[in-house]
């Protein structure tokens, strides 16, 4: 098990952020990442890792194990990509509440999904 | 206890370029009660390990004179995932059962279509704090009861409902975690379970 990251190195999470620690509440654990164009020259190695992980849709949690940084630095990662325009988010149709049921539409898909596994 | 950790990259499985919706489904239960053996028997990747730092203003603990006290603590946990189709890939979270990690759960259960809660018989009170937890967010679960082998003390699911206080509407089912066909039976059990919540709703619209 490697070491906690808040415990081993403080710093470097404070440079992958630039300091932050809110991170974009949009993002939900699975909404989808998708790259909008190539790691450029001089780019932020995280931001380089993640463009080219997110060639293929990538969900936040999967970069986040990828990367090895908590999910809220991922988040902060991705809500800067987001706002330059260089990863698209597909976001979950079911993040919208927790207590109201998806439609049953979407759960017979998923019904269906799982018998053919 | 299962928390493998990570994998090379280079084993990573990339979702199609159609893939538009994620979903989440929660396995809670206690440590050791099979969690991570459960995602991982119906993950398509291996289960991959990841972490959340959480800070909170340590109220009522280690307060010193004038000085304001944080303290963060690192979770980790484990997921998997099944593409169920071009276009909806679910993902599935192995979720620490413990009152202690409670800050977690919002997290997680926001947006979630329902969960899973994986009992030990010989450790039923692990997952108590749980299923109140999920009847208090308004989560719909199924209760899946682990059976290891030498399973020696067989309660039957009747005994188990009675010994959680479950109500009649929460799905009980039988499991063995390790086994794929038993994990895909239980997440079944639950979307139907899902299911029938929302077409009875939809009659009543």
């Amino acid at each position: 098990m490697r070491k906690p990251v808040d415990l081993g190195d403080p710093d470097r999470l404070y440079m992958v952020t630039g300091g932050r620690s809110e991170a974009d509440a949009s993002l939900d654990l699975v909404t989808l990442i998708v790259s909008e164009c190539e790691p450029s020259p001089g780019m932020q190695s995280e931001h380089v890792r993640i463009l080219e992980l997110c060639r293929h849709p990538t969900a936040v949690v999967e970069i986040a194990a990828e990367l090895k940084l908590p999910i809220t630095v991922v988040r902060i990662l991705l809500g800067d990509l987001c706002a330059l325009g260089k990863v698209s988010a597909r976001h979950p149709r079911a993040a919208a509440s927790v207590a109201g049921l998806p439609e049953t539409a979407l759960l017979q898909e998923v019904l269906h999904g799982l018998h053919n596994l | 206890m299962g928390s493998t950790t990570s994998e090379l990259p280079s084993q990573r499985t990339p979702l199609t370029a159609a893939a538009e919706t994620g979903l989440k489904i929660v396995v809670v239960g206690g440590f050791g009660v099979g969690k991570t053996t459960l995602v991982r028997s119906v993950s398509e990747i291996r289960p991959l390990n990841t972490e959340e730092v959480m800070t909170q203003a340590g109220a009522g603990i280690d307060e010193t004179a004038g000085v304001e006290r944080k303290t963060t603590t690192t979770v980790a946990f484990d997921f998997g995932r099944i593409s169920l189709n071009d276009r909806m890939v679910l993902y599935l979270f192995g979720a620490p059962g413990q009152e202690r990690f409670w800050f977690l759960w919002d997290r997680l259960f926001a947006g979630t279509l329902g969960a899973v809660v994986l009992v030990d018989t010989r450790r039923m009170e692990d997952c108590w704090y749980a299923i109140d937890r999920l009847e208090h967010h308004g989560t719909p679960f199924v209760v899946a009861v682990n059976r290891f082998d030498g399973d020696e003390k067989r309660f039957s699911l009747d005994e188990v409902r009675q010994a959680l206080a479950l109500g009649e509407h929460v799905p009980m089912i039988e499991c063995d975690a390790r086994v794929r066909a038993s994990g895909k039976e239980v997440l079944i059990a639950l979307v139907d379970h899902l299911y029938t919540r929302a077409l009875a709703k939809e009659s009543t619209a």
